[in-house]
């Protein structure tokens, strides 16, 4: 579905990404772990277009989509849910859906649109009962389910996410996640991007952990889990000194 | 039968690019925590950022048994010990012996490649596996053990010796596989025939072996006289223990878990990487190991890479039967000789028994070999002239596949050491 082959990104004269390699294949959840300022959001940006890659090549269902310009990438089925929402703050709930559907409109299947909202709102009912409230109105939790229903109303193959736990209390980001789950099993292809990395690679099916801009380890999620540097440096738990007690 | 067809059947461009993934993040997990290699590298100034495809390798240095030696015990290791939970020790075929360890994770990987090359020698968890390699510090042992403990086979860990306690167990828990050095199966086949077993009573169905070179008239002989399928395997203490490489039933050549480690052959003097199918030194570059990663290890293993499909389905390349080790090899009168080709030779003789020696001497200037070979008792007492014609067979067959003449002695069945973990078939007495 997806993959990357020594991708280099970054911000002016900054370099945050060297050389990294790494896939999604279809239908698996595949989680990128690391610490403030490791280039898990200038990934996303640089896949999506946001930023322009500097060397490397980014291959979308084996087309090389590094040239492309953001459209393009979403036409082809990539979408993004941003860091921190990003829902139209004075749009109804409904409105930041239909904009969601933006790609098949313009591919002239309106019709599919008006099914892709039912669909969402069968998917979140609570999206359908708040449909016409002011999405700034929502609650954070209800911001990223609206954030993650608007992507999907592109029917994307991939659904790129950048910390969808951030800022949200932990019952709520049990929810999300819950979510995400659900969404694979339902044949979704989903890379996710988190600082929380115990809820991250809870929901993987693999993972990779990002550390100043290079890829240090690769592996089932399970086994990034199991693994004490992994503990130590993402998941705050120190084992020695929990058996120290 | 697949152990993880998702890997075992994949598409070479998907391996390739995983590959690539797990040889950049172990690169700069080892030149972040091994100092070994951090100086290495910096040295030659290589910049673990600079690799960008998988033949890069060749630009990057070899590690070698000496390297692992003079940083004995843990000098290697990429994680602190506390994060070690298994250590183990090569079997010190040649010199001094090397340590390596293992975290949670390799155990598991461990296992699970075990289960892989279990599978494809046939096992499932309806077998009874008897492990008759050494436990210990032999990773040969604990290795097939969690491998088969993994797949849910009944493992029986009797571990190797007491050849006559083998064949009673092998009888009475109706192992249906058998687990240990070739070697040592033809001890085993001896010891059932002198019981006077009838082999057909047995259950045995399959074999795995390895630890040491094997030719393929040793697996026919294995074949007929256990009635097994005997599949070969290959594995390393120094990269993880069984577990690199395997066969499938079609037994032609060990499937390499090429998923978990990137393989390379090279010409043993002009360390050059050799193309495919050329017999070299086998390297191997471990790609997920996390306790102990090796960067092209130097295996002193010779084989060659087979690739092209093979019937079975995995896309995984094999390699050859290893024909033995580089510093087996005997250079004699400036020919290589390994003692592989002796042993092909004398096993596709009618008469021989499957036991030989070769005593390599010098006489003043001159290297001198003598192939000490068992024959039935019927030969080597009753009939004079057979033994006469089978020795200048044997003389004449060994001189045209070796290219140089060599001295054959017949001895007595029973009369030649006998080994329950790896043979050791070699004697040069010119070092002595």
């Amino acid at each position: 579905m997806l993959r990357i082959k020594n991708l280099q990104s970054g911000y002016g004269k900054l370099t945050v990404l060297r050389k990294v390699t790494m896939h999604v294949s279809p239908g698996e959840i595949v989680s990128i772990i690391g610490a403030n300022g490791a280039g898990k959001t200038t990934m996303l940006k640089t896949i999506c277009g946001l930023l322009r890659a500097r060397d490397g090549e980014i291959l979308f269902d084996k087309r090389n989509i590094r040239a492309l310009s953001t459209e393009s990438i979403a036409f082809l089925g990539c979408s993004m849910v941003p860091e921190g929402r990003q829902v139209f703050a004075p749009m109804t709930v409904k409105e930041n859906l239909v904009l969601g559907g933006y790609v098949q409109y313009r591919r002239h299947l309106q019709d599919e649109v008006r099914r892709d909202l039912d669909r969402m709102f069968e998917l979140f009912p609570l999206l359908k009962e708040r449909q016409k409230q002011l999405a700034g109105t929502l609650s954070g939790g209800e911001q990223q389910m609206l954030a993650i229903a608007r992507a999907l109303m592109a029917r994307p193959k991939l659904i790129m996410m950048d910390e969808p736990s951030m800022g949200l209390a932990p019952l709520v980001v049990r929810d999300i996640f819950q979510n995400v789950t659900r969404l694979r099993d339902e044949g979704n292809t989903v890379l996710l991007v988190e600082q929380n990395a115990r809820a991250a690679l809870a929901v993987a099916d693999r993972g990779y952990v990002l550390e100043t801009g290079r890829i240090i380890l690769e592996g089932k999620a399970e086994d990034l889990l199991a693994n004490r540097e992994v503990q130590r440096a993402y998941l705050g738990r120190d084992l020695d000194a929990e058996t120290r007690i | 039968m697949y152990w993880e067809p998702e890997y075992e059947t994949m598409k070479r461009d998907e391996l390739q690019q995983l590959q690539l993934e797990r040889l950049q993040a172990t690169l700069h997990r080892v030149y972040m925590n091994v100092p070994f290699y951090r100086k290495k590298f910096d040295e030659l100034g290589i910049d673990p950022d600079g690799f960008t495809s998988l033949s890069d390798l060749r630009n990057l240095p070899f590690t070698s048994k000496g390297d692992l030696m003079d940083n004995y015990p843990y000098g290697l290791f990429a994680v602190p010990l506390r994060e070690v939970v298994r250590i183990h020790a090569s079997s010190g075929t040649t010199g001094m012996s090397t340590v390596v360890g293992y975290t949670k994770n390799d155990i598991k990987t461990w296992s699970n490649l075990v289960a892989r090359i279990l599978t494809e020698g046939g096992i499932t968890k309806d077998d009874v596996v008897q492990i008759a390699f050494g436990y210990g510090l032999f990773t040969g042992g604990f290795g097939l053990h969690y491998g088969a403990e993994r797949i849910g086979a009944s493992v029986i860990p009797i571990s190797s010796g007491n050849t006559r306690r083998q064949v009673k167990i092998m009888q009475d828990f109706k192992t249906t596989a058998l687990v240990c050095t070739p070697s040592y199966a033809l001890l085993i086949a001896d010891a059932i025939s002198e019981t006077g077993i009838n082999v057909n009573s047995l259950s045995l169905k399959y074999g795995l072996f390895g630890a040491e070179p094997w030719s393929e008239g040793m697996r026919q002989e294995i074949q007929e006289r256990l009635k097994i399928v005997a599949t070969d395997n290959y594995g390393l203490s120094e990269v993880m223990g069984p577990g690199v490489a395997g066969e499938c039933l079609e037994r032609k050549g060990l499937h390499i878990n090429e998923d978990h480690f990137l393989v390379e052959v090279i010409h043993p003097q002009t360390l050059e990487p050799l193309p495919p199918g050329e017999i070299g030194e086998l390297v191997i570059t471990t790609l997920t190991k996390e306790a102990f990663p090796v960067i092209r290890f130097r295996t002193r293993d010779l084989t060659r890479i087979i690739t092209g499909p093979c019937p079975c389905g995995r896309t995984l390349v094999k390699m050859g039967k290893v024909m033995g080790r580089t510093d087996d090899m005997l250079i004699i009168k400036g020919v290589n000789v390994f003692p592989s080709q002796i042993e092909s030779v004398l096993f596709a003789i009618e008469g021989t028994e499957p036991h030989y020696q070769i005593i390599v001497d010098r006489k003043g200037a001159l290297d001198e070999v003598t192939v000490l070979v068992e024959v039935s008792e019927a030969i080597f007492f009753d009939e004079m002239k057979k033994q006469r014609e089978l020795i200048d067979l044997i003389t004449r067959k060994l001189t045209s596949e070796l290219g140089i003449s060599v001295g054959v002695k017949v001895v007595e069945k029973k009369t030649l050491e006998r080994f329950e973990g790896k043979a050791k078939r070699v004697i040069d007495k010119r070092r002595l």
